[in-house]
């Protein structure tokens, strides 16, 4: 990443936050907005944000994955699916069914990972059109699931959507508690440490995400396994002449993309909304592979782009808050579905390289034969 | 060397079968510590599948590898590396987006002898190897700086990191694959020291190699490999380039062209003043003029990039021309298109087969007939005829000696010195009035440079006009009865044959003008 692509990000960033700050201010202090804004900005960045990783991952070791987006979906409807099964058929409890959730939304995600590595890896089949055949699967077989669990005649449920047992709670950062002293009592003071805390107090996925970035990017460049990822993606020969296993990399690689994805599908189902509707995801995964493109493949940079288009959702949320104060010059701005097209905006402005072209791994997308 | 041999690797018997092929058969092959072991062939013979072998990347059918008189279990190139076996291949298993340092730790983290399965997520100490890299740089005489991008390093230096990541390896045995087809005159020479220096410190080298003065030059022994098997196994002293040859093909080779003296007639090719640009925008060909006569060949000596290329592609219709004229049979056809200028007589010859003579990904066949598949001899209407297609490979495979399985295989799959012979097939079995041939024989073998050098003859002989591009000097010698010097986007002399000395060219290469 370079400093053009950091400021392009910080410009945007301010463009929207401002646009926000400008209207709002009529009737809440600047702060207020900025750090909710902030807080909402990480929230909604978080499936873009393991999106991102998951390509990542991929690309790396050299196997496209654009099924990113069928991996969430489906790992989204399999962890709610089996949060409500934890909680209504085997009668566990709510934090344990909510936490099964999870962790049968990061299996899923695995096992559509394994699905493209077999597809891709073992039988070299075009990658594009294995991710293709995920994001197909995955619309097909949870619309299909939806229906029959939920609403088809005999049906397990029996037409009756049952209450999901929950959402993730919050994770309660003690920011506050450590700072409020400094502020002595002063009205001002005490309000911004308040807001600041506001943007930390996160769920658990969301906090989950941003650690992983830097634990990411470290294996990845600090680590004989990133090493190894890396040589597998560029120049996969080389990497066997020195006694790699570059199909076992390549599959490892491509399992933890699919375990990653499998997290950002949680985070619809089970930490953002408690239920589940047809095509959730829309189209995030793909977003997530320009976050990714935009980053340079790198963990950090992936993260850095995946906040921009966080910071576009919440322009959407925010505004739709603000919607009665937005002067009538900018009427515009009061349908969503306009404010809505800006992520996909942003994302034909980044992909066209007017920002800087970006590298992709040498070996990205072609199978290793030896 | 002589009085304590210890031998530090024997093959026996190695047998490698692959589909149709039988490219090892029964090959035994030694080497001796400290010496420099040369494994002379032609393309194909069989010396790079036998290096896999011992390298682990091949599985070999039959036959063992002993290293210092002990069985080798070969199953990965890990298993040869953790043997001290190392490997420099011909196209470098470099990453060029890595450093020197990632590059040479790849694999060997943080153990001198890969073993890749422990602890993933060990961290790099890139520090350490950088400092183990300097030292064996320094032990070795090889200049490398750990920091550096290998994307960004000259050929010669990268083909030093590839030895320093052997040595890093604890490599005493260093398999060289045809190490100087990549490198300048200078750089192949520096090879020589290094190559000397590691032998001093007790490394043994195979070094494979199809090019005779090289092996001669540095070599301590020789072992020629032909269509798969050992031929025979001789030194330096014994030998010389012309038996070597025969050794290799099989036959007596002529290695100095035989030709009658030319009969050149009325002018084919007349340029006038040619501007040409390259693709950086910059005047790489500055206002060229000559002529070439049917019946002869003219040939242009020069250092590489000094606008050869460049003419070459402004005289095919491939790159347009800045200002100046050529006129081709009569015909002005400054400006116009390749398939106008195909058709009006020119055989082109290009320097990059792979990229532009051949679409490899089609049959020997298609490939044969890709400059005059529209015209009736191949189509009736837009529909190609594909049976005369077809009959034309068949004549012109025979006629042209291309080995080949059939004329339905890819051309990508056909060795160097076969895809030429099908780029020459096609383009001179044609009615043509001037050939182009740029660097015709460049990475061939003997055989088919001997191929090549006479059916050039047979077309001058034939009235038509040749037009030599060559960085080799001695082919330019060889063929030409005119010799001009380019030198940077100028023709800075022009000599008959009979007028020319190598000195006198080289000097003129290098930019140096006797002062009259």
């Amino acid at each position: 990443m370079d400093w053009k692509r950091f400021g392009f990000i910080f410009l945007i960033i301010v463009v929207l936050f401002g646009v926000v700050v400008i209207i709002g201010r009529a009737t809440t202090p600047p702060v207020v907005i900025i750090t909710s804004m902030l807080a909402t900005t990480i929230a909604v960045a978080t499936p873009l944000t393991l999106g991102a990783l998951s390509g990542t991952f991929c690309e790396r070791s050299g196997v496209v994955n654009i099924g990113i987006e069928g991996m969430m979906l489906s790992a989204a409807f399999f962890g709610w699916l089996a949060a409500i099964y934890m909680f209504h058929i085997f009668h566990f409890g709510i934090g344990f069914s909510i936490f099964m959730g999870v962790i049968f939304a990061v299996l899923t995600g695995m096992l559509m990972g394994l699905l493209l590595a077999v597809l891709s890896i073992t039988f070299k089949v075009d990658q594009i059109i294995g991710g293709t055949v995920i994001n197909i699967l995955a619309v097909g077989l949870t619309g299909f699931l939806n229906r029959q669990l939920f609403f088809g005649k005999g049906s397990v449920f029996g037409g009756n959507v049952p209450n999901s047992p929950g959402v993730l709670p919050t994770i309660h950062i003690p920011i506050e508690e450590i700072f409020l002293p400094i502020c002595k009592g002063a009205a001002s003071c005490v309000q911004f440490v308040d807001s600041i805390n506001k943007v930390f107090d996160q769920k658990p996925i969301a906090i989950s995400a941003i650690l992983l970035v830097f634990v990411s990017h470290y294996v990845l460049f600090n680590t004989r396994w990133g090493l190894r990822t890396r040589a597998v993606g560029e120049h996969p020969k080389a990497a066997d002449t020195v006694g790699i296993n570059v199909i076992r990399m390549r599959y490892a690689n491509v399992l933890i993309g699919g375990m990653l994805a499998g997290l950002a599908g949680a985070y619809f189902t089970i930490e953002s909304v408690p239920s589940f509707e047809p095509l959730l995801t829309n189209g995030r995964g793909f977003i997530s592979l320009a976050a990714m493109i935009f980053g340079n493949w790198t963990p950090i940079g992936a993260w850095t782009a995946a906040l921009v288009f966080g910071a576009s959702n919440a322009l959407n949320i925010k505004l739709q808050l603000f919607r009665d104060v937005i002067p009538a010059q900018w009427a515009f701005l009061q349908q969503s579905y306009v404010v809505g097209l800006v992520p996909y905006i942003l994302t034909m402005i980044i992909l066209t390289g007017i920002i800087g072209r970006t590298t992709p791994p040498a070996a990205d997308g072609q199978p290793y034969e030896k | 060397m002589a009085d304590n041999i210890q031998v530090v690797l024997d093959a026996k018997g190695i047998t490698k079968k692959f589909p149709g092929v039988l490219a090892n058969d029964n090959v035994n092959f030694d080497l001796r510590k400290g010496e420099i072991h040369a494994l002379l062939g032609e393309n194909g013979a069989g010396k790079t599948t036998l290096m896999n072998v011992l390298y682990g990347l091949y599985k070999a059918d039959a036959g063992e590898v002993l290293v210092d008189g002990k069985p080798m279990v070969l199953h990965s190139p890990k298993d040869a590396i953790y043997h001290g076996v190392g490997m420099v291949h011909q196209h470098f298993m470099l990453i060029p987006v890595f450093t020197v340092t990632e590059n040479i730790m790849l694999g060997a983290e943080t153990d001198h002898r890969a073993r890749p399965n422990e602890a993933a997520l060990v961290k790099l100490d890139r520090k350490e190897v950088a400092q183990k890299v300097r030292d064996l740089s320094h032990q070795y005489g090889l200049d490398i700086d750990p920091e550096a991008i290998v994307g960004d390093l000259p050929v010669g230096v990268q083909q030093r990191v590839e030895i320093v990541k052997a040595l890093y390896r604890n490599a005493n045995i260093l398999i060289l694959d045809e190490p100087t087809a990549v490198l300048t005159p200078q750089e192949a020479e520096d090879l020589s020291h290094i190559m000397h220096e590691l032998t001093e410190k007790g490394v043994s080298i195979i070094f494979i190699t199809h090019k005779l003065k090289e092996v001669l030059a540095v070599a301590d022994r020789i072992t020629v490999m032909r269509a798969g098997r050992v031929m025979g196994t001789t030194t330096p002293g014994e030998t010389n380039e012309a038996k070597l040859a025969s050794m290799m093909v099989g036959r007596e080779v002529i290695l100095t062209v035989q030709k009658k003296p030319a009969k050149p007639a009325e002018e084919v090719l007349q340029v006038n003043d040619l501007h040409v640009r390259d693709v950086r925008g910059l005047e790489s060909v500055r206002g060229v003029s000559f002529s070439v006569r049917a019946g002869e060949v003219l040939g242009i000596a020069g250092v590489q990039g000094n606008g050869q290329t460049e003419l070459a592609e402004a005289l095919t219709g491939l790159r347009s021309i800045e200002s100046g004229q050529f006129i081709l049979n009569g015909q002005d056809l400054t400006g116009k298109s390749p398939r106008v200028i195909t058709a009006t007589g020119l055989a082109h010859i290009p320097e990059d087969r792979q990229r532009h003579g051949l679409v490899l990904s089609y049959s020997v066949a298609d490939n044969m007939a890709l400059c005059d598949y529209y015209q009736p001899r191949f189509s009736k209407g837009v529909v190609i005829q594909q049976k005369q297609v077809d009959a034309n490979a068949q004549k012109l495979i025979k006629e042209y000696d291309v080995r080949t399985p059939s004329a339905f295989v890819n051309a990508g799959k056909l060795s160097g010195g076969n895809q030429q012979k099908v780029i020459v097939a096609r383009e001179l079995s044609r009615p043509v009035k001037l050939v182009i041939a740029s660097q015709p024989t460049r990475g061939l073998d003997v055989g088919s440079i001997e191929y090549i050098h006479k059916e050039i003859i047979v077309m001058r002989d034939r009235g038509v006009g040749v037009l030599l591009i060559s960085a080799e000097l001695d082919e330019i010698l060889s063929l030409s009865d005119r010799i001009a010097v380019m030198y940077r986007g100028q023709i800075v002399a022009t000599v008959d044959r009979k007028d020319a000395t190598r000195e006198q060219l080289g000097l003129w290469m290098a930019g140096v003008h006797e002062t009259a």
